[in-house]
């Protein structure tokens, strides 16, 4: 991993990711109401908010996880708003659900293979090689199950899994989350690197606004449902009523 | 001593028809904890459509793989028409579902076929001691379980089967059709089902010939781990030669006591059955 200046220019592009008015409930309680937010290619975006405020669910609704109950989300330009999670992969829109969502019984390889299997290049090798690259612990532990993995490996793996599919959009759900400092310092800088060589775009949501702000270069802030703020990372981090009032610190 | 080898050599033909139908069992438990009650069902429809297909070709072969291709067939519907819509609405409705399932198939069948016995060969002489029937019936499993196994374990598909029934989530972020998946699942535990029928119904088939079968076949899934194919077919084999030991030696009518005595043995010592999760994480 590069020690990339952080908030270095962003050479962003035009919007990879567009989401309009998109609205999501669990029953009579409305977890996304009408968020809109543009997400360019090339992004380095976080997704910032208290507990319930629908960045979870946003995600979950982007990949089809979740039903929209309105609104509509589109991938370079196509409406994806509908299709099966199982669809959406296969457009380009990975998803590293909270917890990493690794599966404990397969082994380390087999949890990398998978997020390749629906690719009609599975068996070329060089997609695992290079993610393998991107995680060294993970490469003498691959063929024992990911159980055995501990927090930091078991998050890197996830990432590994998404990256296998070659997603054109990265989403993450709180990797940091249980993790020590160090390592989840080493996952953002990862995604910062990632961004600056492979061209991904990554939306990462977090808790922790502070690690995620000095890592992004642009932030949107939730509040119950909505796009309460949103702007340049550095600049969401320099306004004191933002911070205070949403983020809490 | 020739004796001991004898009932060992015939408790293992049978107990390999436990064997299949717990490791048919076990499949459709792994993937969608649910005990598959309809199980019997499947294999009757399996080795009827067998009896009639060799009654016209007069080939068994033609009708043993009339049953089998009848079992993945009538497995993957049963999931996808009957099953899945239940299951949505709550695990236990669906296994009673699963049961009643059995009722109606069982009195279709006696509708379609007659209640009566019908006499149905094996393509092997099952008469004397550890007959060719015997032997077929023990490679038969084996290379099922082989084959099985080698799926699940070195094919895209059974990749993608382990993880739609580990973490349905999980496979479908890595684009697996996890509904596709329980489909090809409920198949292949019928194709084995429908193996275990053809082992375990002849030389005379009727509408209930599986009753009994069945409760073995269950018995040896909870003896090996409900969520244990290894287990599955050890827990098999171990009903087999039990029941084969104690009707030799003490005497027929006490051999399905023993299939009990072995369940409440082993499930006082090991509750999750021999083979239990932790072991089975490894698969």
């Amino acid at each position: 991993m590069s020690d990339a200046p952080l908030n270095s220019t962003p050479q962003t592009g035009e919007t990879l990711l567009s989401v309009e008015g998109l609205s999501a409930s669990y029953g009579a309680v409305r977890a996304l109401d009408e968020v809109s937010l543009n997400v360019p290619e090339r992004g380095l975006c976080a997704v910032l908010g208290a507990n319930g405020a629908g960045k979870t669910t946003l995600l979950r609704t982007l990949t089809g996880l979740h039903r929209a109950t309105s609104g509509k989300v589109r991938l370079a330009g196509e409406d994806i708003t509908r299709l099966p999670t199982e669809k959406v992969i296969t457009r380009g829109l990975a998803h590293v659900p909270e917890g990493g969502g690794v599966i404990i019984e397969l082994t380390v390889e087999e949890n990398l293979r998978l997020g390749a299997l629906w690719r009609s290049d599975r068996r070329d090798r060089t997609t695992l090689d290079e993610v393998m690259d991107l995680f060294p612990p993970l490469v003498e532990r691959r063929s024992r199950p990911a159980g055995t993995l501990s927090g930091g490996e078991r998050q890197m793996l996830a990432i590994g899994r998404a990256l296998m599919a070659r997603p054109k959009v990265l989403l993450l759900d709180e990797p940091s989350l249980g993790l020590a400092p160090l390592i989840t310092k080493q996952i953002f800088s990862l995604l910062r690197d990632l961004r600056d060589r492979t061209g991904l775009t990554v939306v990462l949501v977090e808790q922790n606004a502070a690690g995620a702000l000095s890592v992004t270069d642009h932030g949107f802030v939730l509040n119950q449902g909505r796009v309460a703020a949103e702007g340049p990372s550095d600049g969401l981090l320099a306004d004191d009523r933002t911070r205070h009032a949403y983020l809490g610190f | 001593m020739n004796y001991f080898i004898t009932l060992t050599l015939n408790g293992l033909a049978s107990g390999a028809a436990y064997a299949a139908l717990a490791l048919a069992l076990v499949i459709i438990y792994q993937a969608t904890r649910l005990v598959n009650f309809a199980q019997p069902a499947l294999a009757l429809l399996s080795v009827y459509a067998a009896y009639t297909v060799t009654q016209l070709t007069g080939s068994y072969w033609i009708g043993f793989a009339a049953a089998l291709g009848t079992g993945l067939l009538v497995g993957a519907f049963v999931e996808r028409v009957v099953v899945r819509p239940i299951a949505r609405t709550s695990q236990l409705n669906a296994i009673i579902v699963t049961l009643g399932l059995l009722l109606v198939v069982q009195g279709g069948v006696g509708m379609i076929w007659g209640n009566e016995q019908h006499s149905f060969g094996y393509a092997f002489s099952y008469v004397g001691r550890f007959a060719p029937s015997d032997v077929f019936a023990l490679v038969s499993v084996g290379i099922a379980a082989l084959l099985l196994f080698a799926l699940y374990r070195f094919t895209p598909l059974g990749l993608r089967m382990r993880a739609a029934a580990f973490h349905p989530e999980a496979a479908r972020l890595s684009g697996v059709k996890v509904g596709m998946m329980l489909t090809a699942g409920w198949g292949i535990a019928s194709l084995i089902g429908a193996l275990a029928g053809m082992l375990a119904g002849p030389p005379f088939i009727s509408p209930n010939v599986f009753d009994v079968v069945f409760v073995f076949g269950i018995t040896a899934a909870v003896v090996g781990g409900l969520d244990n194919p290894f287990g599955a077919v050890i827990g098999g084999l171990l009903i087999g030669l039990g029941m084969s030991y104690v009707s030799g030696y003490v005497g027929p009518e006490l051999a399905t006591l023993t299939a009990l005595a072995i369940v409440v043995i082993v499930l006082s010592v090991r509750p999750d059955g021999i083979l239990s999760r932790p072991t089975a994480r490894k698969v």
